[in-house]
């Protein structure tokens, strides 16, 4: 015991889709319909609460390197670190894996001021759906257009996918990312592995 | 599918909403003054009108944010939506075509999950 504790909580963070490892890579489909998923494991996510008028919103903006992201749909990235827009005084601060979560530089520019800044990052895992299949994929399960000219690169919404509520993040052209609550995250991983089996398969016309 | 529009996210598949009853309940100002018929009435009386009603939705999936929706109970038409703190929108029903639609009319008369 006295090895674990020395190691520290984050040698024993376990992701939720860790038990899936070997399957996602089994279900990654080749060919010109290609599509592959993977986890995205024990990326750094902060909730931030705030009034975007405020003066604490601009120092948080400061913080960040970039403006709080100001409509549905919208995200904004500096360096390494993602904001999500989840909400008119909501947002998500997303960090890659191993990087910390900015938790005490964002309560520090949040200062006395109302609002909240909570690490999150054990409360959704991310996924990462490529390929020329993936926007297909998501289509079966997700009734938002997603559609390049309405949903491009760098845009993020809440939203179902499946029956799971995710946060969907287009990164690139035939990239996203789906956050799923953690306890979600077992499920969306198999609906989406069964939604992108038929891809292996020539088209049928 | 019915598509409400959430006054942040736009419009959405009803299934991501959750509905919340009738719109501009106030609390009771003095609740310990309330008698007890009055405190069931505040609780548990709800209008029940056929035609536009003013009620609350909430944006379960989405922004997660509660609005108001105008809604013809009749015939399930969201006529507005709007935020918490804004005013009741005068019900101008989109409802009621006098005269069917010339071809060239078909968006505006034939789209909309009715709104602002
Ligand atoms: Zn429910
Ligand atoms: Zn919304």
């Amino acid at each position: 015991m006295a090895d674990l504790t020395a190691t520290g909580p984050a040698a024993l963070r376990r992701s939720p889709l860790a038990h899936l490892t070997d399957a996602l890579r089994a279900a990654t489909v080749t060919g010109p319909r290609a599509v592959a998923l993977a986890e995205w494991p024990c990326a750094a996510m902060v909730s931030l609460r705030v009034d975007p008028a405020s003066p604490a919103a601009g120092r948080i903006a400061q913080a960040l390197g970039a403006t709080l992201p100001a409509r549905c749909g919208r995200t904004a990235s500096a360096g390494s670190r993602t904001t999500l827009w989840l909400g008119p005084d909501e947002w998500l601060v997303v960090a890659p894996p191993g990087a910390p979560a900015p938790t005490a530089e964002l309560a520090a520019a949040l200062g006395e001021e109302p609002g909240s800044v909570v690490d999150v990052s054990a409360n959704r895992t991310v996924l990462e759906l490529r390929g020329p299949a993936a926007r297909q994929v998501l289509e079966k399960g997700c009734a938002l257009d997603l559609h390049p000219r309405v949903f491009g690169r760098g845009q993020a919404v809440s939203t179902l996918v499946g029956p799971v509520p995710v946060v969907l993040w287009r990164t690139g052209v035939d990239s996203y990312r789906l956050l799923p609550r953690s306890s979600f995250a077992d499920h969306l991983a198999r609906w989406l592995m069964d939604a992108m089996s038929e891809y292996a398969l020539p088209e049928v016309d | 599918m019915l598509l409400v529009t959430c006054p942040w996210c736009g419009p959405r598949d009803e299934t991501e909403f959750h509905y919340g009853g009738q719109a501009h309940v106030p609390h009771p100002a003095d609740p310990a003054a309330l008698d007890d018929r009055q405190w069931a009435e505040y609780v548990f009386y709800r209008e029940n009108p056929k035609g536009p009603f003013a009620e609350r939705w909430m944006h379960a999936t989405g922004c997660r944010r509660w609005f108001n929706a105008l809604r013809d109970t009749a015939s399930y038409r969201i006529l507005a939506t709007y935020r918490p703190h804004e005013p009741r929108p005068s019900p101008q029903p989109v409802e009621t075509p006098t005269a069917p639609p010339s071809p060239g009319d078909r968006r505006a008369a034939g789209s909309s999950g009715g709104n602002r």
